[in-house]
């Protein structure tokens, strides 16, 4: 008896609801609200997989930083390639025989593998696909498409050399470096 | 005999045995069907076939070598995760202690690593198959694109595990791979438009892929949970739902007469 009492009530809330707002505006509102629930809940995902997809970039990195120092002028003998910051910094000294520095990159122009410099036979071998470079860079022979990329070098306040990664010289197809970027040569 | 009868009635005229398979068990046609529609693995298969659905020449049972595959791989890869660091100081010399100490390591790893090969090569011979026999038509089509989807995860599990021993082979295919995303229009700092749309190494797809702008100890972490948790868990559910449409597009298909 009590339950069927409560029940009756309940309809009659629910029938004055409409009594008051009128049958249309009632659907509209349930309209209104339902698309508000759902947009909500979509916005709410879109920008959840926004921040997902944003969490996929790091922040900090425990990497090897893009700006090193590499010792002073006086320590590299001219015509000579230096491969001591290959490991670390994927980077190589070079000094040419007028003296003149450049740094590059120790990345093959094919697919990004590590050629070695062959001292007995002035080139570098890539280990992957057998692309061979001239000491200044330039491909002559396997499939690498352009010379290998250079970074800039300069001399710190400290007389130390100055690697910098972040300002690069990308080879360009069929051209010496040295003559389309004087800029990377550092004379000392 | 009549010991026998007792012991069964003692295993399953109890609360435990009942609360677990809730009927009796008779080798009739309707609990036969029962079984298969009260299980919940085995309800989504369809629980009758037709006889030409079992004939090994039409279907050459291809899909379900690929699951067994995958099972086999599941098993033997978290057997495998007992040993493995992923971390680049450990994972190489991990893999070694597998297969020169660990005992039965070397099946292990053999299992999986062959395994992996077989489930890439069938996957494929069963997609032929389904083209083939003109499986894709409706009411399949859908079916055929959640296949696609599983095409692509089984590559990307087989290559993302290939990272993980982190020898000379496996960092060199992820270094030419992440290259390849590298070099990918509007994605990659070297494909087309990346300097007008200020696209570095620090912000691309390859920088999202392995976490850092070199391949490194992230890289090998990043490919390792894809491997081992992601690329499974969906790889799981979208099989889950592709056997569930063969059952719901009305079985196999049937070869026409
Ligand atoms: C993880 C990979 C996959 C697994 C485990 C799997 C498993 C299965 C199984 C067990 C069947 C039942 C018939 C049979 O054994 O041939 C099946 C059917 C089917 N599969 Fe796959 N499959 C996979 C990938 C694919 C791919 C790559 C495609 C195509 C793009 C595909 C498309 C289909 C279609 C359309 C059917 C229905 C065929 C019919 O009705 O005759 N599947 N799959
Ligand atoms: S990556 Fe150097 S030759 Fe292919």
């Amino acid at each position: 008896m009590q339950d069927d009492r409560e029940l009756l009530t309940e309809q009659e809330n629910i029938d004055q609801g409409t009594s008051e707002g009128g049958q249309a505006e009632s659907g509209d509102r349930r309209k209104f609200l339902t698309r508000v629930g759902w947009g909500s809940l979509a916005g709410f995902l879109a920008i959840n997989s926004l921040a997902f997809l944003r969490f996929f970039y790091p922040r900090v990195l425990f990497e090897a930083p893009s700006q090193f120092k590499v010792g002073f002028p006086a320590d590299y003998p001219p015509g000579a390639v230096n491969s001591q910051y290959q490991r670390e910094f994927g980077t190589w000294i070079i000094r040419l025989q007028d003296g003149s520095f450049f740094a590059m990159e120790s990345k093959c122009t094919h697919l990004g593998c590590t050629p070695s410099w062959m001292e007995s036979q002035k080139k570098f071998k890539c280990p992957c696909h057998g692309s061979g470079y001239y000491i200044s860079g330039l491909n002559f022979e396997g499939p690498a498409p352009r010379p290998m990329d250079r970074f800039k070098i300069s001399i710190a306040e400290d007389g130390q050399l100055l690697v910098d990664k972040t300002i690069k010289y990308p080879g360009v197809p069929g051209k010496e470096s040295n003559e389309v970027y004087p800029q990377s040569l550092l004379k000392v | 005999m009549k010991n026998l009868t007792d012991i069964t009635d003692k295993v399953k005229k109890n609360l435990i045995w009942k609360s677990i398979f809730r009927r009796d068990y008779r080798n009739t046609v309707r609990d036969r069907a029962m079984a298969v529609f009260g299980n919940v693995f085995l309800h989504l298969h369809p629980v009758q076939v037709r006889e030409s659905a079992v004939k090994l020449r039409f279907t050459w049972g291809m899909g379900g070598i690929t699951f067994f595959a995958f099972i086999i791989l599941v098993i033997t890869g978290v057997v495998l995760m007992f040993y493995y660091h992923p971390s680049v100081d450990q994972a190489y010399t991990d893999i070694k202690d597998l297969e020169f100490q660990v005992p039965y390591g070397v099946i292990l790893r053999n299992l999986h690593r062959w395994g992996a090969h077989f489930m890439v090569i069938v996957v494929m011979i069963h997609m032929f198959r389904v083209f083939m026999t003109g499986s894709y038509k409706a009411p399949r089509q859908f079916n055929w694109g959640i296949g696609v989807f599983l095409l692509v995860l089984t590559f990307l599990l087989s290559f993302t595990g290939y990272l993980t021993p982190w020898d000379q082979l496996g960092f060199w295919a992820i270094t030419v791979g992440t290259n390849m995303g590298a070099a990918t229009p509007l994605l990659g700092y070297q494909g087309p438009f990346s300097e007008l749309l200020h696209i570095t190494p620090y912000n691309d797809v390859r920088f999202a892929l392995l976490g850092g702008a070199q391949v490194a100890g992230n890289a090998l972490l990043r490919s390792y949970i894809w491997h081992c948790v992601a690329i499974p868990l969906v790889a799981t559910i979208l099989m889950l739902v592709h056997f569930w449409r063969v059952r719901k597009d009305g079985g196999i298909s049937k070869p026409q007469k």
